[in-house]
């Protein structure tokens, strides 16, 4: 049963790691505008070449 | 949008209907030189797209500010950017054309039209567009003149020059929630063993999982509660008892009982219920912080007014900033352009509407070496002028050093707040009661427990809920009909409204559709010689005749003279016609001596005037009695009184109807009003207001367009559902049923769970459920009835 101490802290750790997720999504400001991504993302890239200028 | 109604054609590019003379390029028709043109520079540049995700996504270019030299002035343009280094500028400008996917397509592919975009970036909801751009290839100035060229004119105010960096106490809460949020989960986890059962084997893990959930609650307790105490503390020190004391209080009983079982291993401790509690309680803060990022309600005249103006040195002009114009300086006002401050005119025609700054309805003339008041937006030629008082302490901008400016904000005593005291006493009573109670039965480990447990159980936590949440599902309401609220706490405030001011021009009145009358008799013929005479004159009012008149016979003209700020006069076909204002055409009928009417003499004979009347927003006669049961009226103008007649006839005969009210005056008005214990909703729409909107209980500021720009204010009404406010003030009045209703029904919870916690019995078990099972109960209730009642004020 000792298993299970070390389970509970592998579960710690990973809920840990998605809250940091969330802090760092937060701060690079992926939550301020929740609108815009949606119509972006249906744009159609309309060359090849336009996706190099937009990397 | 655009739909064919009929045989016209459709421009491609903004769908308004095209003249018979219409632009045609590459077989698509346009309705103006502008459409074709903007089309044209897509076409050149590849980017077609734009017209394939919405069908005719422009807009007609309007005539606007197309002066952008003050762009290329290092110290404006270092106050509008957001960043700068050597290589690249980042600049925001809010576009107020930004409509649909269309425009985030275009100006997110501004590289395309400029290699020196490097990227642009829009947030539909703000309108704004965020740019990066290498300024070695393209200047501040190019920049704005290149959106101009497209259809998107950016509007740069002098508040852009004081940005306020908002949103950051937003993601501060937002992170405390996500935190509450990981620890109540966890500390779920780790409490549903105990409320099972433990076998003899399973024993070993108990204490593991008391001093993790220990730990749990203490970043719950000291980072996520900490606005709790902090405000708390400040409502103590003012001696005032807001709803965060019993909150507070009870978050620190709550973890201080869970450390002391915990430490002394004498039981599991509240650790779920705590951050349960936490968890919930700033659900409940973010659903009140949660409000429009599109629409302002905190804009004063900074944002009306430019942010440089042209100033003419040395015969040389050159754009200032607006801050650091002095006393003395010449200044150059285009078309269009709005004074910034108050001067003296010097040359040119000055022909300014100051709707918006002293509610006069119609353009007023004035001549060389009057006083033109800030604010006023000039129409006709260019004009110059000296400039004799700064911008701060121009006869508008004075207004804001007012004291009802400085003041904070403390008009609104909410009905969490102010049960609070009665709330926190009766609970406090009660513990002591129960706690003296098992000191008396010599049982002092009860007692403690029946203390803290009546404070825990009685936790004011559903009223801290269900207020926000009844709110916001009213702000929602509102919002569908266009009437939106700065906060929560506002639609509360509009439940105890009993007394309504309203600003006359562009309140009452529509702005823009002015209704032309003539009184007296004219004949055709005589209709022909006044339009022949007055199509030789500019001037906006002649424009409104002639269109008024419908007549386009052209006769012939000799001895053509214009007077500015009187009239015109000449001789068509041999008749003599005088058409001006009253002095001009002398003598005229005393009573008809007001302003904004046109005179008119024919051959010395006066044959009557022409009279602009305003016309009332659609819906309004049908608010007024709706409402006269419930509510007194007021109405001040800054206006003439020429529209006295038809105000009467609107209101009820008691309405007081005041006249030419400086911002001051109305400002002075309301406090009057206040006073009187009257509960004030000013409703206005101009810069005149903004002192009276300040001033009264709930500021309405009413417009046409929410992008344009309206004073500052409590709420935002759509000048198209202004016949709908007896329905918004009778949906405001049932949420606060609603919320009193709820408080009934989270009292009757807290009976059950005081039961147990006075006999010291409350296990953590009972504890965790009855507050979820409460919470959950009161927001069904309070959307329920929300939804009934919108349905049932028809604002479904």
């Amino acid at each position: 049963m000792t298993i299970i101490y070390f389970l509970i802290g592998c579960s710690i750790v990973m809920a840990l790691i998605f809250l940091g997720a969330f802090f760092w999504s937060l701060k690079n400001g992926q939550h301020d505008d929740m609108h815009t991504p949606a119509i972006r993302m249906l744009f159609d890239d309309d060359s090849p070449e336009d996706e190099e200028d937009e990397a | 949008m655009a739909v064919a109604t009929s045989n016209g054609t459709l421009c491609y590019h903004c769908g308004n209907e095209c003249a018979d003379d219409h632009y045609t390029l590459d077989n698509k028709t346009f309705c103006c030189a502008g459409c074709q043109g903007v089309y044209q520079i897509l076409a050149e540049n590849n980017l077609g797209n734009y017209y394939c995700y919405n069908s005719n996504p422009g807009q007609t270019l309007k005539p606007g500010n197309t002066h952008f030299e003050y762009l290329d002035e290092p110290r404006v343009a270092s106050q509008l950017v957001d960043y700068a280094d050597k290589e690249i500028t980042v600049v925001t400008f809010y576009i107020p054309a930004i409509h649909c996917s269309s425009c985030i397509w275009l100006l997110e592919h501004l590289h395309k039209l400029n290699a020196s975009v490097v990227h642009s970036r829009i947030d539909f909801l703000k309108k704004e567009l965020s740019v990066t751009f290498r300024h070695e290839g393209l200047s501040l100035r190019q920049l704005a003149e290149l959106l101009v060229s497209v259809g998107y004119e950016p509007l740069i105010s002098l508040q852009d020059v004081v940005k306020e960096k908002k949103g950051s106490v937003n993601r501060q809460l937002i992170m405390k929630i996500a935190v509450a949020g990981f620890c109540m989960g966890n500390v779920m986890l780790f409490s549903f063993p105990e409320y099972l059962g433990l076998s003899a084997v399973e024993q070993q893990f108990k204490q593991l999982f008391s001093w993790l959930n220990l730990a749990f609650a203490i970043p719950v307790t000291f980072y996520c509660g900490r606005d709790f105490f902090v405000s708390a503390w400040a409502g103590l020190k003012n001696r005032l008892i807001n709803l965060d004391v019993p909150l507070a209080l009870i978050i620190a009983i709550l973890f201080l009982r869970t450390a002391f079982e915990i430490i002394t291993q004498t039981g599991p401790g509240f650790t779920d219920t705590l951050s349960g509690l936490v968890f919930l309680l700033l659900m409940g803060r973010w659903v009140k912080q949660r409000t429009y990022q599109h629409l302002s309600f905190e804009r004063d005249y900074r944002s009306y007014f430019p942010v440089a103006v042209t100033v003419i040195r040395d015969n040389e002009e050159k754009p200032v900033a607006v801050s650091e114009l002095a006393v003395g300086d010449r200044i150059l006002i285009r078309n269009n352009e709005i004074v910034p401050a108050d001067s003296i005119l010097m040359k040119g025609d000055g022909f300014l509407d100051f709707s918006f700054v002293t509610g006069e309805s119609m353009p007023v003339q004035k001549v060389l070496g009057e006083i033109i008041y800030a604010g006023g937006r000039q129409m006709g030629e260019a004009v110059e002028m000296e400039v004799v008082k700064p911008v701060s302490q121009s006869y508008l901008t004075r207004l804001w050093n007012n004291e009802a400016f400085k003041t904070p904000e403390n008009k609104i005593r909410n009905f969490n707040d102010s049960i609070a005291r009665y709330f926190s006493a009766v609970v406090l009573a009660l513990a002591v009661c129960a706690a003296l109670y098992w000191i008396k039965m010599d049982d002092t480990g009860k007692a403690w427990a029946a203390f803290t447990a009546v404070l825990i159980v009685a936790c004011p936590c559903v009223l801290a809920l269900s207020t926000p949440f009844t709110l916001s599902a009213v702000l929602g309401v509102f919002d569908r009909h266009r009437f939106y609220l700065k906060n929560t706490d506002m639609a509360e405030q509009l439940a105890r409204i009993n007394t309504l001011v309203f600003d006359k021009t562009g309140t009452i009145t529509s702005p823009g559709s002015a209704d032309l009358s003539f009184s007296g008799h004219l004949s055709g013929y005589n209709q022909a010689l006044i339009a022949s005479l007055m199509r030789n004159s500019i001037h906006p009012l002649s424009r409104e005749i002639i269109r008024w008149l419908g007549n386009s016979a052209k006769g012939e003209i000799t001895d053509y003279l214009e007077t500015p700020g009187k009239g015109i006069s000449g001789i068509v076909n041999g008749h003599e016609v005088l058409i001006g204002s009253a002095s001009f055409v002398c003598p005229v009928p005393s009573d008809t001596m007001a302003s904004s009417v046109v005179h008119v003499k024919i051959d010395n004979e006066y044959l009557g005037f022409f009279k602009l009347k305003q016309q009332l927003r659609t819906g309004l006669k049908d608010v007024i009695p709706a409402l006269a049961r419930k509510v007194s009226f007021h109405v001040i103008s800054g206006d003439n009184n020429s529209d006295r007649p038809l105000l009467a006839r609107l209101f009820p005969a008691s309405t007081p109807l005041s006249f030419m009210q400086s911002p001051q005056d109305k400002l002075e008005y309301i406090r009057g009003l206040q006073a009187t214990k009257h509960k004030v909703m000013m409703l206005g729409d101009g810069l005149n207001d903004a002192g009276a909107l300040k001033q009264s209980d709930m500021g309405v500021a009413v417009t046409d367009d929410i992008n344009n720009f309206s004073p500052a204010c409590d709420a935002i009404l759509d000048g198209a559902a202004l016949h709908k406010l007896p329905q918004f003030i009778a949906l405001a009045k049932d949420a606060v049923k609603t919320i009193k209703m709820s408080f009934v029904i989270a009292g009757s919870y807290n009976l059950i769970g005081i039961y147990f916690a006075v006999q010291g019995v409350l296990s953590p078990l009972t504890a965790a459920v009855l507050m979820p099972l409460s919470t959950v109960t009161i927001i069904t209730f309070t959307t329920l009835a929300t939804r009934f009642h919108a349905r049932k004020n028809r604002l479904q």
